[in-house]
């Protein structure tokens, strides 16, 4: 299962940015999955079980199997309806940009794919909640819908079968919690963007209290090519168990920092020498954190490891959106903790105690450390509040998504953070 | 009930709760702060943290909030393990970085609920160096007080006030540390029950802005157990005191009947009794006198004369029994207007001969299927509307079920249920407050209103008597039929008995319960008291027959015309007037002797649901009033047991006043309940400059409360408890720790004893008087009356806070001939009144609804036809 180029996602994208038309994308094979499915008489059930046997795997960061969340869904007479897809555009994970060269390139692959998804969840009604800084993107999903609802393949009885989807486009009002998938919902309710307690998961009670899957941008695509091409190649994709291609990203001072669409599995390094083309001249590798700032970091001796959300737990850190952010030895690791912190801070949703208070009170520490105002002790203040957001100890995953690189910080880079309190200055400034 | 292992220890827990309420219920002192028994679980504190075991063999265990875990049978946490002890010190720890170090000037110090969980949870040194965040605080009228800047973000306000209390003016605005919990600007709190907030927030947020104005600690004032006198309904309340002023109302925990929550009248209202106008001295002939010789001018005059009493329903049955027994009882009058007393006997009847049950407000909270016929609740029977409000969640709630979302988890079972609300009929001339929870409204004029509950039991029940067909009818019906707890609410408000009768007829045939509103707190035990009418007493002083009238807390000006008040007054050579706040009566009077207030007697009422109830005097007043019952009653009653004993055997019904409360002799021990809270703050030493000995706290003859911090430290029975107090809770949510479940009733038992317990059905017969259709008349309409919370109840009028809040007199109707807000004359048989006009559009035509109780409109009987008018 190795030596896979091939990239079902991005391959037909344009070299001059455009965003792939309804032509080219049918041109190109486009709509045939959704006309497969609808066609040959394909049951939800049948879709949702090839989508599990793709070992396609949640790409919003968590990993959580797509196929089986999908078979959550109550079905039959009996069930409240109407049931809900809500494809994930809320990308704003500092350092990730992945759903919005999706979005913004080709919009058409993401609308099949929630049509596709609609159809095995039995969906009758599709949002793609999208982060409203990404104004081209809004732009170019809306003439791709409209487009789809021109040639039918969205609305009532979609190809001449008793499948109907109404597909809208709603732009978000901009924070952070807005991605996490119940503060999605609440906010796509009009309601403040706290996250909801589970159970009741949204499978069962989820969007206006109806059965709702929430799937991200990245994976709802992968799904037309899965119906397409079947399990066995989406598997065949993949370097590890976890199936499909992946988007990943690099961020930070290398050579040519980017995005790729790569095998699922590629090792850290690969990505960062073989397509980033290694860190600039004059600069060191320190770490990274490997999918956004809420996946704690790793360092060179971890970088051999399979980026999958299987591998990467085993060097201590997670796939995350699969989007790294590199530190080098001319950036301070002390104020690149502040800016995390500070960002995680800034977009608590202010439910929890330990995130709204825990997070100001971090971001206020490492700010003075430094400003050279660090005290003995400070160190000590911040494991403490990090082991306060663990996971389970707070509402969400938002402030366990900020202990992880604030303390991975901490334990790798921590004679810097010392440096801070002994000097009183910042060693970088 | 499950066992759950807590630090090895079985306990009995209920399954269908928590681990945090199954803690406190089996007395751990585990701290919490955004779950309340009231509003369930949502998990945003994370201070209830306790550890989970898998099984006896794990060591491991991990962090879980107690609140939003089921305690599930076998369940094994630990409170008192190391690291979750560590981390609910980390919680307290993150909450008090902003709190302000204020504690010695906030109005919430020493009855503190997050002062209680920080000292609980050990807490005691500041690590945070940085700026506190500071917040601009607002004015929210004249009742709410607003201190943000001491906030912890635990979101109790806002989930109390708009999903609890369908509030929409106060909510959370911006994120962070940054959330400001207030309204979109400066203003008053809409909601009529804002008052809970103060009990709600932990700390110092929210707090009682009319407490402010004569602030005195928890553990500075003196309680009584006390009942509410500003509606029929009865809440529980307790009165806390200090030097001779009355300071607050607090809740008193009724699980049948106020649970946790008070309106903004009833725990506002009270400012009455620190009034301006009260009578704080006998006065005869305009001039003071002392009690001894008033008490003497009072003796002869009834012995020289033919005297007769006039009762009153805001009153005890004890004042009322003591004039009717110095009177003697043909000679006793009842204070109500005689169309009022027709109602509310009628009402009474209906209730004893049954099948129809009256429900307590908790029962309100549980019916699933709600007709409200005629009535306004929240202006004329605030609380019940908060219970109404409840219950139209029940059977959105089965559906929530049947996903298996534990009910006690609030935002998931609301994220469950949306907007589902179960079905609520309100039928009304007017606009009222819940509508915005029915399913569908109607409006109408009385007679119609009757008719259309003539139309409902008849579809329910082809033996009921038919008035005519009605599509919404049948549906109500239908939904009626259909349900498993179903409620018919109707009462005074329309002044119709056919309205009372067709009420009776809809819960008759649906088996539901019945619940009817009164006019004021002691309507029914006037009712029962019985005594001759009202028109009966003015006919026999015009006539001469009767040469003096004791009027007994009541100013007769709001029950009659000005002018047959007057020439009442005038055609009586003496007029004896007992009453608390100088009024029109009292001016009039020869001798006026001044009431106690609710806070200076013992006494009993009854509610509209038919519960007998003892208030206590909270303090010994310094000025010369005394309870009205003291100042009739005969020289051998001694205290209060003898009125009721006497009363017992006079009113035989009135018996159960009696059991009310325990009486005078009760004691715990040999020890009396003590009315002050424990010796905190060196009270006693207040006078030691002047004298070092301590001087003796006053007898209490009455109660089986002192009046001092003495006496037994164990738990009254409830009609007895003067506050909530307990080790490690010195906040009111110490409420917790006199529960035998969390949330549930009172140990013991719940105060008050129910009077009407009907047999089930045995032939009792539909009303059969179905009023013809209303025809409306060409030049006149028919004035209704309109109820305002703030305005409609003479004492509270006297408050400040509530008299600023006041209702502005006005005549609502449905015309295109009168702009919205122009000045009218309505002018009736009763008097000509100008009033500005307000436009509902979905009132019937023909009908008009006058705001009455506020001046000028008092003293009028209505309905009644009447012209509007251009002003000339």
């Amino acid at each position: 299962m190795t030596g896979n180029s091939e990239k079902p996602l991005t391959e037909r994208m344009r070299g001059d940015g455009s965003a792939v038309d309804l032509e080219a994308y049918e041109l190109a094979g486009g709509y045939q999955a959704i006309r497969k499915v609808l066609r040959t008489g394909m049951i939800p059930m049948a879709v949702t079980e090839e989508v599990k046997t793709a070992n396609l795997r949640g790409r919003g960061g968590a990993g959580f199997q797509t196929g089986l969340k999908w078979s959550f869904v109550p079905r039959g007479r009996d069930v409240p309806n109407p049931t809900y897809l809500v494809v994930n555009g809320d990308e704003m994970e500092p350092g990730t940009f992945k759903d919005r060269l999706l979005m913004e390139r080709d919009p058409h692959q993401l609308i099949e794919g929630a049509i596709v998804a609609a159809f095995a969840i039995e969906a009758d009604i599709a949002y793609i909640f999208l982060r409203g800084e990404y104004t081209l993107a809004a732009e170019r999903l809306a003439r791709a819908i409209a487009e789809a609802y021109e040639r039918h393949y969205l609305g009532k009885d979609i190809f001449g079968s008793s499948y109907s989807l109404e597909l809208y486009l709603h732009l978000s009002g901009g924070r952070y919690i807005c991605g996490d998938e119940t503060g999605l919902l609440n906010a796509l309710e009009g309601k403040r963007a706290n996250p909801r307690a589970k159970p009741p998961f949204p499978v069962v009670a989820g969007l206006f209290g109806k059965p709702t899957v929430v799937n991200n941008v990245e994976t709802i695509s992968c799904v037309p090519h899965i119906i397409n091409h079947g399990a066995e190649w989406f598997n065949g994709l993949s370097k590890t168990k976890d199936g499909g291609t992946k988007l990943y990203g690099v961020s930070g001072r290398v050579k040519h920092p980017g995005l790729w669409e790569l095998p699922m599995g590629t090792t850290a390094r690969e990505i960062l020498e073989e397509h980033a083309g290694g860190m600039r001249d004059g600069v060191k590798f320190r770490g990274l954190l490997p999918g956004g700032s809420s996946t704690p970091f790793i360092v060179e001796e971890h970088l051999d490891t399979p980026m999958d959300y299987t591998e990467m737990p085993k060097a201590g850190s997670r796939l995350g959106t699969g989007t790294m952010i590199v530190l080098d030895n001319k950036t301070c690791p002390v104020g690149m903790a502040w800016n995390m912190t500070k960002f995680f801070a800034r977009e608590s949703c202010g439910f929890c105690t330990p995130c709204w208070s825990g997070l100001g009170w971090a971001e206020r520490i490492l700010k003075s450390m430094e400003d050279g105002r660090g005290q003995p002790g400070d160190l000590d203040k911040l494991a403490f509040q990090a082991k306060m957001w663990s996971p389970g100890n707070t509402f969400c995953a938002l402030a366990p998504g900020a202990a992880d690189p604030l303390e991975t910080s901490m334990k790798y880079f921590r004679e810097d953070f010392e440096r801070h309190i002994r000097e009183h200055r910042c060693p970088w400034s | 009930m499950a066992i759950v292992y807590v630090d090895n220890k079985p306990c009995e827990m209920n399954p269908e709760e928590n681990l945090l309420h199954g803690c406190l219920s089996n007395g751990f002192k585990l701290p919490y702060f955004c779950w309340h028994p009231a509003l369930g679980s949502v998990g945003a504190c994370r201070q209830c943290a306790v550890k989970q075991f898998k099984d006896a063999n794990d060591r491991l265990g991990k962090i879980v909030m107690s609140c939003m875990t089921p305690a599930a049978e076998g369940t094994r946490i630990s409170i008192a393990d190391p690291e979750v002890v560590a981390f609910r010190g980390g919680i307290i720890e993150g909450l008090m970085l902003n709190h302000p170090h204020d504690c010695p000037v906030c109005d919430e110090g020493g009855e503190c609920h997050l002062q209680d969980m920080t000292v609980m949870t050990g807490h005691d040194y500041r690590r945070y160096e940085f700026d506190k965040r500071t917040f601009r605080n607002q004015d929210l009228g004249p009742l709410v007080n607003h201190e943000m800047n001491r906030c912890i973000q635990c979101y109790r306000c806002v989930r109390y006030y708009r999903d609890y209390a369908g509030g929409n003016d106060l909510n959370a605005f911006a994120s962070r540390d940054q959330v400001f919990f207030g309204r979109s600007e400066d203003g008053v709190l809409e909601s009529e029950f804002s008052g809970n907030l103060v009990e709600i927030c932990p700390t110092g947020v929210f707090t009682d802005k009319t407490l402010k104005h004569h602030y005195a600690r928890k553990w500075d004032q003196q309680f009584a157990p006390s009942v509410c006198v500003h509606c029929a309904l009865g809440c529980n309340t307790d009165a806390g005191e200090r030097f001779g002023t009355l300071r607050r109302i607090v809740n008193r925990y009724n699980h049948e009947v106020n649970g946790y929550f008070l309106c903004d009248r009833g725990r506002f209202g009270y400012e009455f009794v620190n009034s301006k106008v009260r009578l704080r001295q006998p006065v005869l002939r305009g001039r003071p006198t002392s009690a001894a010789l008033a008490r003497k001018h009072l003796d002869q005059t009834v012995a020289e004369g033919r005297a007769i009493g006039i009762g009153s329903p805001r009153t005890s049955l004890e004042a009322n029994f003591a004039l009717r027994t110095l009177v003697g009882a043909d000679h006793f009058y009842s204070g109500i207007a005689d169309p009022e007393a027709k109602l509310v006997r009628l009402m009474l009847e209906i209730l004893r001969q049954g099948p129809m049950r009256t429900p307590t407000l908790r029962e309100i909270e549980e019916c699933d299927v709600v007709l409200i016929l005629g009535e306004d609740l929240t202006n004329v029977a605030p609380r019940m509307a908060l219970a109404v409000r409840q219950s139209v969640r029940q059977q959105p709630m089965e559906a929530v079920k049947k996903l298996k979302i534990p009910l006690w988890l609030d935002h998931g079972v609301r994220d469950a249920m949306q907007d589902a609300k179960g079905p609520l009929y309100i039928a009304t001339p007017y606009r009222t407050r819940l509508d915005d929870v029915a399913t569908a409204t109607f409006r109408a004029a009385p007679d119609d209103l009757a008719r259309f509950g003539f139309a409902i039991a008849h579809a329910l029940d082809s033996g009921a008597p038919k008035s005519q067909d009605w599509p919404p009818a049948d549906e109500i019906a239908r939904a009626l039929k259909a349900a498993k707890k179903p409620l018919v609410i109707s009462g005074t408000s329309c002044a119709s008995e056919a309205v009372i009768e067709a009420a009776a007829n809809v819960a008759m045939a649906a088996h539901a319960a019945l619940s009817f509103t009164a006019p004021e707190c002691n309507s029914i035990g006037a009712a029962l008291m019985g005594g001759n009418s009202l028109s009966a007493a003015f006919q026999a002083v015009r006539d001469g027959y009767a040469d003096t009238v004791i009027v007994l807390e009541n100013d007769l000006y709001r029950r009659a015309p000005s002018a047959e008040v007057d020439s009442m007054l005038k055609a009586a050579p003496h007029v004896i007037v007992l009453d608390h706040l100088s009024n029109p009566t009292t001016e009039k009077a020869e001798l006026v002797l001044p009431a106690g207030t609710f806070a200076e007697s013992d006494g009993t009422f009854i509610s509209s649901e038919g519960r007998v109830q003892r208030f206590f005097q909270v303090s010994v007043p310094q000025i010369e009033v005394m309870a009205s019952w003291r100042w009739l009653k005969p020289d051998h009653w001694q205290n209060l047991d003898d009125v009721l004993r006497a009363m017992g055997r006079a009113l035989p019904e009135l018996e159960a006043a009696c059991d009310a409360a325990p009486s005078s002799t009760f004691r715990i021990a040999g020890a009396k309940i003590p009315r002050s809270p424990h010796r905190e703050s060196g009270r006693t030493a207040a006078l030691v400059n002047i004298n070092i000995s301590e001087p003796k706290a006053p007898d209490d003859p009455d109660s089986a409360l002192s009046f001092s911090m003495e006496g037994t430290p164990e738990q009254p029975p409830a009609a007895l408890i003067p506050f909530f107090w307990s080790p490690s809770w010195n906040s009111i949510q110490a409420v917790n720790t006199y529960q035998k479940e969390v949330g549930g009733p009172l140990r013991g038992g719940d105060a008050g004893v129910r009077l009407f317990e009907p047999a089930p059905r045995n032939g009792q017969p539909y009303f059969s008087a179905v009023p013809p259709a209303f025809s409306p008349r060409r030049c006149e309409w028919l004035l209704v009356p309109m109820y305002h919370i703030f305005g409609s109840d003479e004492l509270s009028l006297a408050a400040p806070g509530i008299r600023e809040l006041t209702a502005k007199p006005h005549v609502a109707l449905n015309s295109d001939e009168f702009a919205e807000g122009a000045e009218v004359e309505v002018i009736c048989a009763d008097g000509t009144f100008r009033l500005p006009v307000t436009i509902q559009r979905e009132m019937p035509a023909g009908v008009a609804a006058l705001s009455v109780g506020i001046s000028p409109v008092v003293g009028i009987s209505l309905p009644a036809w009447g012209k509007i008018a251009r002003p000339k």
